[in-house]
């Protein structure tokens, strides 16, 4: 198997974290693994993106190439649609429905909205629901991962235990509140019967 | 064997850590800091007491990587690409003086300048300074660079540059560690004919120098980071250097059909280069950066083979290689995306909600409406520079490391008035101290606003040189004590601080405004906040 991904959002979002979470369930399972980041001054609010490739043979780039990622994993609905070149015709896009608004010509949300439906295969996530019912806001991020993980080719099990790998070091509360997140993004995706509902 | 998912940033600094490196100096750039910050974080660098020190600017990182090398020890010297033409000074006299301990000065450039002004290529540097460079092509290759070079290093007495990029700097993969080295025993230099580099001596070390550079060559033409392999394809020959080698080897499902030469270490090594040439009927050149190996194998007069790269035309003259061009390059079919969407608005970085900057920023606006004349705000490097957005809209120029308080008094020996500098406290220490001394030595009309947020904010909070030190430094410079004022940028100050910048801007000598809070980022992290954002 191999997965090419591209991970789109916001500054402050925790989209590194997602990163991580999907990298090191990938490295448990002794997959192949490159994963790229975004540092420095696209970080101050700007735009974060994020490539992360895994499968059973060797890999070369670092950078996914054009026409053939997977899967584009969004935190924002805006984001997602920059990276359509890079998407294969068949590819998935998972994406938040919830907005970052820090541009003051952002454009209407109804008019983002229809775009992503546009797209032949598509799940919209309304992430601050999900993070909600699970207690912190902040855990949206998780939400959406889990919404995507029928399209990322691992075990639910190995990312919920990555997940929780990667916040050992914090208290209970948040670990719980992201693993909840987590779970109820994985039960989203399962209660739709096909990606394109939207 | 243990294996690490690390940045190629930090297998470079594992792999010094593993080849016996005692110290590691660096100032904080973008794609370049992780090197350093793993070695500060690196509970085997603090058990093996291994120096690991933000300096004051890359000139003085990499003066102490040199005295620490004359020493007998291993030490590198890390910074971004622009960090080198701060330190090129002491990077091409140490070619001269040479290294007694192994001396490596890592580099990381970023084409396409995701974070930097330009994509200057340090490769040419290492023409200048006629030593070698080692550009590893993936982070186990980054890993295994580290003692690879120092080895080289030793054995030439001779400083080595390690060049990455961004791609590299800031991609993680497994990297396979191997043995660990202990460290050199201290056995300073005896030769002072090699280190005084007066005339008479330098002559001599130059020419040590030059007859060094057939040597290099050699090494370069059996090094195991130049790799020639053929094809049944000879329409065309590749010289992949660095990254560049993925992106083919990717596009060519790992078997390219044609004879390949990866480059990985420079000098170009002459031999094979003429080889990959008598086995293909063209040359294309994939690098990073500029066309460095196109155009000195294009050179001037007649060539027998048509060449191809960033030079012709075949690839991008600027910004970074990707899959996607090299495959153009190879006239590989294209794999096709969805198309482009018209919807998405770019959305620039900018500085945090409620970040001082902003405050001080506004201020500065306000009290410049009041002064009369057609004042000019000449900035620097850092986050401020996002003080340049709306909006703020409050300042002129960016142009380099200290290029504020200086060009500021340009401008004002030009009759400019207000000249205003505003810059950030690292900055300030970096290369910001000696203009100021300047425009007191001459009464120069020039307004510092020193933004002072105690911390390297855009590259993520390394510690400041200056921190806690700034008015005493100012005093010291001779700013006279009664233009030498503090403000705290918050909103409930706006009207005294646009008072009292407007003060300063009237006085027609040199003057400092501290404007003092600390950064949001470092105040949360001190906090210890909650971590669902951010790297884990």
């Amino acid at each position: 198997m191999r997965c090419d991904i591209l991970l789109a959002g916001v500054g402050g979002q925790g989209l590194l974290s997602v990163a991580a979470v999907i990298g090191h369930a990938a490295l448990s399972l002794g997959l192949h693994l490159r994963q790229c980041e975004v540092h420095g001054m696209a970080q101050r609010g700007g735009i974060v993106q994020s490539h992360i490739r895994y499968g059973d043979a060797p890999l070369y780039s670092d950078l996914v190439r054009e026409g053939t990622a997977d899967l584009i994993l969004s935190l924002e609905p805006m984001e997602c649609l920059r990276y359509l070149p890079f998407l294969r015709p068949e590819g998935v896009v998972v994406t938040s429905s919830v907005p970052v608004r820090n541009v003051p010509d952002y454009p209407d949300l109804a008019l983002v909205l229809a775009a992503v439906r546009q797209i032949p295969h598509h799940r919209i996530v309304d992430a601050a629901a999900l993070a909600s019912e699970a207690g912190s806001p902040q855990a949206a991020n998780f939400a959406v991962l889990g919404a995507a993980t029928p399209h990322l080719g691992l075990p639910v099990n190995a990312l919920a235990a990555s997940l929780d790998a990667a916040f050992a070091s914090k208290d209970t509360r948040i670990r719980e509140a992201n693993a909840r997140a987590f779970r109820l993004g994985v039960a989203a995706a399962c209660d739709a019967a096909a990606p394109s509902l939207g | 064997m243990e294996t690490r998912l690390l940045l190629g940033d930090e297998a470079l600094a594992q792999g010094a850590l593993d080849a016996g490196l005692s110290g590691a100096y660096a100032y904080p750039g973008t794609p370049s800091t992780e090197i350093t910050e793993y070695i500060r974080r690196s509970p085997e660098a603090r058990e093996r007491r291994v120096v690991g020190s933000w300096a004051t600017n890359e000139k003085t990182a990499l003066e102490a990587a040199l005295g620490m090398s004359y020493a007998g020890r291993r030490a590198m010297a890390s910074m971004k690409h622009v960090g080198l033409n701060v330190a090129a000074d002491p990077f091409i006299n140490a070619a001269l003086a040479g290294a007694n301990g192994g001396l490596l000065v890592n580099v990381a450039d970023d084409p396409s300048m995701h974070s930097s002004q330009n994509e200057q290529d340090s490769r040419l540097y290492t023409e200048i300074a006629l030593v070698p460079c080692v550009e590893p092509a993936n982070q186990q290759e980054a890993y295994d660079a580290a003692a690879y070079a120092l080895e080289l290093s030793e054995r030439h007495s001779i400083p080595v540059l390690v060049r990455l990029v961004t791609r590299l700097a800031h991609s993680r993969a497994p990297v396979t560690l191997g043995p660990s080295r202990g460290q050199n025993p201290l056995s300073a230099s005896t030769d002072r004919t090699r280190y005084i580099l007066l005339p008479v001596h330098a002559r001599r070390s130059y020419d040590r120098l030059l007859e060094k550079q057939e040597e290099m060559v050699r090494e370069s033409e059996t090094s195991p980071f130049n790799v020639l392999s053929l094809g049944s394809d000879r329409s065309v020959g590749v010289l992949a250097c660095g990254i560049a080698h993925n992106y083919l080897l990717e596009v060519t499902d790992g078997r390219p059909a044609m004879p390949v030469l990866k480059v990985g270490q420079y000098p170009l090594p002459i031999r094979l280069v003429k080889r990959l040439a008598g086995e293909c009927r063209s040359l294309l050149v994939l690098e990073e950066g500029y066309p460095y190996v196109e155009s000195r194998l294009a050179g001037v007069m007649g060539q027998t083979l048509p060449i191809r790269g960033r030079l012709s035309g075949a690839l991008p003259r600027a910004g970074e290689l990707s899959p996607r061009l090299v495959a153009e390059a190879l006239g590989l079919q294209a794999t096709r995306g969805l198309p482009a969407s018209p919807v998405p608005v770019p959305r620039p970085p900018a500085l945090c909600p409620g970040c001082p900057h902003g405050d001080t920023c506004r201020a500065l606006v306000d009290a410049l409406a009041l002064v009369r004349g057609t004042g000019r705000v000449f900035s620097d490097i850092g986050c401020y520079t996002l003080g340049a957005l709306p909006p703020y809209s409050a300042i002129d120029t960016c142009v380099e490391m200290g290029a504020s308080i200086t060009m500021a008094k340009g401008a004002a020996d030009a009759g400019l008035h207000p000249a205003v500098a505003l810059l950030g406290d690292s900055t300030f220490a970096h290369s910001g101290m000696t203009g100021l001394l300047d425009c007191v030595n001459e009464s120069s009309a020039v307004t510092v606003v020193l933004v002072d947020n105690a911390t390297v904010a855009m590259t993520g909070g390394q510690a400041s040189a200056a921190t806690g030190r700034i008015e005493a430094i100012c005093l010291g410079l001779g700013v006279a004590p009664e233009h030498l004022r503090v403000i705290e940028p918050l909103p409930a100050r706006h009207a005294e601080n646009v008072a009292v910048l407007a003060e300063e801007i009237a006085y027609p000598g040199p003057s400092v405004i501290i404007a003092r809070r600390e950064c949001l980022q470092t105040l949360k992290r001190r906090r210890g906040a909650s971590g669902q954002g951010g790297a884990v």
